[in-house]
């Protein structure tokens, strides 16, 4: 069966296509969703759960909780004891991993259809039965290799650093999204068996997660299977969600490191907005327009004209809470970043001045519309986008419109999100060679 | 058990089953592995095209393949992976920016790559500017420009990169390893981007000639993947390509059976120092085993077991049990002219010692010791089950097509190799461990902070230990 559907509608090249990834929605009756998108061009399946809470929903003194958690959850449960959740999978022929951010925390396990009733049991085992085998000395085991993960990603990492010192700058005190998602080493230290028991009651309900499964199964066996291993846990009390708000900066704020590097680095934060708000579209299309390729504004300006960077990106980063745009830029051997920081300065205003041509406009789009198509390669790919479509907006199919509405940004649109987001004040992180604060971005004295 | 099967819009109503179920589930029948099917033509310029069909989305892929990467006789280092990526920065009378507008029009994408054995260029989009962005692509093969103020400005950035290389412990540990297994005059002694030395070296006419010398149609293969028919792809490959002639002189290439192999000195301990690290970097190694062996299978499934799988032994040990390391694994490079065998983590700075200790552990354990039977079958079934998800992708066929170009096997014998594997017994695993992984003699590489971790390195007595700089 061909699992995508397009269809050709008159109109100019690639801007053509109504892309759909057909899925059905299920809700059980202890809340949990399940959602199927049958794909049979290969013998392989994907099961992939979303529980809806990351690390936006940890509180002070408990930070990188969320994540550590999503480590527990390989940990054995009643039923499928340590470590029988990896060696039962791997004897499938299956593979298995997690992730948490801000907003949510994933699962998924991938390999061939043979093994969908022992993904879906596992799944269901450490959902429902994932206390009775729970206990301090599996927290100190992970909570060690957390630390390890903190140590190999970022604390041993050129510019790891950032992950800590960036957040704060941008996000009040308090504010969720301050600490990084893997959290601070003091507070993974003062994690406890009771804070693992209280977040898994609270947090991982049936009524506060999404099963996709993707590939080569059907609907009616899937629901089955759903129904007997999933059915008979309990739903969960009613859930209330962080809200926070979307912060804003009244003036710039800046922090300088120095660190065992080469080459400094300049990191740009602007506070923006929320996931599917109204502007997220229009500054999805700038970061492309910014560094989305070689004739991209400011990577022709700084990596082709001044040659004063070896890259320069621009990332929007939209989370459920609030939402931020990054720029990074690393200088050339010797190169100070205030003259980096001079010519973005200038490029964003430009931009929030004159917008972007025509031309600059439809091959922003002809990029953003390819790669849609490429993310619905594959049944892992499909399955992560069907769970976040339905966790964002509702609707797990949420590919037409989330392309509909950045297809839909003008230049108008552009020039307006860039002036009114990407030229005011910004959290600034500089990291410099040990010993060379002299080469460290500077914050704007008066702000616009 | 229970069981309920119901029509799916009452599922809504039902209430809870109350039952769970305590016991895994049996699997089902696996699935059987059906390899893509590959369409064969040649051009009269000696050019191959293989193409394979996959339309279940309406993007076109096609990759070049030029024979002639990091290991031929040119020189000087990274000529090869610098060569490649000029090829972008200016082509068929377009300027690097020019070319990359006229590619990101088509919402298609374009790049080139080398590796130690092969250039790659390679071109994607939508299916309905194809034929346009493949023209792209023939620029960049028949036309590039290679001026020298482009050259000028990527040996800047590369000189930048291999800067920065020297801040990331995990490149450190890669590039000691290699320059210590493989002696000078190995292809892979040096880095496949050469070093500062060899970078300062590279000038517009050097790349020229290498170019001009490696760029034959006779030593190329073009696979196409995705929503294209051979009939398709010829016709584009005859457009666009049909006129590339071979050159007068072609780049030497050493067969691979003619670069002698590797020695294997006695166990040694190189250490490089990072003051103040929070973790080591580990990399114990030697060099590698021709994948034409027929002990490939059995490597395959021994190597999963020790350290090629989340379940295998150094991970269960290093990561789970002690807690020293977010991860450790192991595995073999298997390539032309063999690449090595590697066992790698990164271990907290004050348990770099007992960390080494298990990895020997380990290797002696799996030549000492047969395999369990319930970690054999998963190790084989992991492999041989694992790889019924190799060829989901237009991406992951091309990639298929492209190893067995480079091997010369042909794509048929990675299902006997599955076969095999799924034979592979534990006195096979306890042989394969004892010819092909001896602990007196490897190297290992470790990145760190040497005042702390030193003096119980020193107390293993692994070997001989020095400090090397990098």
């Amino acid at each position: 069966m061909r699992s995508i559907l397009l269809t050709l509608l008159l109109a100019p090249p690639l801007a053509a296509q109504a892309l759909s990834v057909p899925a059905t929605v299920d809700t059980l009756a202890n809340g949990l969703v399940v959602i199927v998108h049958e794909d049979h061009s290969a013998p392989i399946v994907t099961v992939n759960t979303w529980y809806h809470v990351g690390s936006g929903s940890e509180k002070t003194g408990r930070t990188g909780f969320a994540h550590l958690f999503e480590h527990l959850m390989f940990m054995g449960s009643e039923h499928a004891p340590y470590p029988q959740f990896d060696r039962l999978l791997e004897a499938a022929g299956a593979n298995n991993n997690g992730s948490t951010t801000e907003d949510r925390t994933n699962y998924y396990e991938s390999g061939p259809r043979s093994a969908l009733a022992l993904m879906l049991w596992l799944e269901a085992d450490r959902m429902g039965w994932l206390l009775p085998t729970m206990d301090a000395e599996k927290v100190d085991a992970q909570r060690d290799i957390v630390k390890n993960e903190r140590r190999q990603s970022y604390e041993n990492q050129p510019y790891g650093k950032v992950a800590d010192v960036m957040p704060p700058l941008l996000y009040p005190s308090g504010h969720p999204y301050s600490w990084p998602v893997i959290g601070s080493m003091a507070d993974l230290s003062a994690a406890s068996l009771d804070d693992v028991k209280d977040f898994f009651r609270t947090w991982y309900a049936p009524n506060n997660a999404a099963v996709v499964v993707a590939g080569d199964v059907t609907r009616a066996e899937v629901l089955e299977l759903a129904r007997t291993y999933f059915g008979a846990i309990p739903r969960g009390p009613a859930i209330s969600y962080p809200t926070p708000s979307q912060p804003t900066l009244a003036r710039d704020t800046l922090a300088l490191l120095e660190d065992r590097v080469q080459l400094a680095r300049l990191y740009y934060q602007f506070p923006t907005v929320r996931a599917w708000a109204a502007d997220d579209a229009a500054l999805q299309v700038a970061a492309q327009i910014l560094t989305g390729s070689k004739t991209a504004r400011l990577t022709k300006r700084l990596q082709y004209d001044d040659q004063s960077v070896t890259f320069v990106s621009a990332r929007p980063d939209h989370k459920k809470l609030a939402g931020d745009f990054g720029i990074i830029a690393q200088a050339k051997p010797g190169v100070a970043l205030p003259g980096i920081q001079r010519a973005i300065d200038e490029e964003l205003q430009r931009l929030a001045s004159e917008g972007p041509t025509a031309r600059e406009m439809e091959q922003a789009r002809n990029v953003i519309e390819s790669r849609f198509l490429s993310r619905i390669q594959t049944v892992g790919g499909k399955a992560d986008q069907l769970n976040g479509y339905f966790y964002e907006i509702g609707t797990p199919d949420g590919f037409d419109r989330d392309l509909s509405r950045l297809t839909a940004v003008t230049a108008a649109d552009v020039r307006r999100v860039v002036a009114r987001y990407l030229t005011g004040p910004r959290a600034i992180v500089s990291v410099v060679p040990e010993g060379k604060p002299e080469l460290g971005a500077v914050r704007r004295e008066v702000t616009p | 058990m229970t069981r309920l099967l119901l029509p799916a819009a009452c599922l809504g109503l039902v209430g809870s089953l109350g039952a769970q179920v305590t016991t895994a589930p049996p699997l089902a029948t696996a699935p059987a592995l059906t390899l893509p099917a590959v369409d064969t033509a040649r051009l009269p310029n000696g050019l191959t095209i293989l193409t394979s069909r996959n339309d279940e989305v309406p993007l076109v892929s096609a990759q070049l393949l030029i024979e002639g990467g990091a290991r031929t006789a040119a020189t000087p280092p990274g000529l090869a992976t610098f060569t490649a990526g000029m090829l972008d920065e200016g082509a068929g009378g377009r300027s690097a920016l020019e070319l990359a507008e006229a590619v990101d029009f088509l919402g298609a994408s374009l790049g080139a790559g080398a590796g130690w054995d092969n250039i790659t260029i390679s071109v994607s989009g939508p299916k309905r500017t194809f034929g346009e962005a493949f023209a792209l692509m023939a620029d960049l093969v028949l036309r590039p420009t290679f001026a020298s103020a482009d050259v000028a400005r990527e040996r800047a950035a590369r000189q930048a990169a291999l800067l920065s290389a020297k801040d990331s412990p995990g490149q450190v540990a890669s590039r000691v390893f290699a320059r210590n297994i493989f002696p000078a005059g190995h292809p892979y002694h040096v880095d496949l981007n050469g070093d500062s030395a060899s970078t300062a070296a590279l000038d517009s006419a050097a790349v020229r000639t290498f170019w001009h010398r490696t760029a034959d149609p006779r030593r190329a293969v073009l696979i196409v993947t995705g929503d294209v028919t051979p009939a398709e792809a010829r016709q584009w490959a005859t457009t666009q390509l049909g006129a590339w002639t071979a050159p007068a002189e072609r780049t030497m290439i050493p067969p691979a059976a003619t670069i002698a192999a590797a020695p294997t000195p006695a166990t040694r301990v190189i250490l490089v120092d990072k003051p103040g690290a929070a973790q080591s970097v580990i990399m114990i190694g030697a060099p590698g085993v021709d994948r034409e062996s027929p002990d490939y299978p059995a490597l395959e499934v021994m190597n999963t077991i020790l350290g090629g799988s989340f379940s295998s032994r150094l991970n269960d040990i290093l990561r789970e049990q002690r807690g020293y390391s977010y991860g450790a694994g192991s595995g073999f490079s298997w390539r032309p002219v063999p690449g090595p065998f590697q066992a790698s983590s990164q271990v907290r700075t004050n348990v770099t010692d007992s960390s080494l200790a298990v990895f020997f552990e380990q290797f002696r354990r799996i030549r000492d010791e047969p395999v369990d039977p319930v970690e054999l079958e998963r190790a084989r079934n992991y492999l041989v089950l694992g790889a019924l998800g190799d060829y989901e992708t237009a991406r992951q066929v091309a990639g298929a097509i492209g190893t067995s170009v480079v091997f010369g096997i042909p794509l048929s014998r990675t299902a006997e190799e599955l076969v095999a594997m799924g034979k592979v017994t534990a006195a096979d695993v306890q042989r394969v461990a004892r010819r092909y992984l001896d602990p007196t003699r490897l190297t290992v590489v470790v990145v760190g902070d040497l005042a702390t971790i030193r003096p119980g390195i020193e107390k293993l007595g692994l070997g001989p230990v020095e400090v090397q700089e990098y």
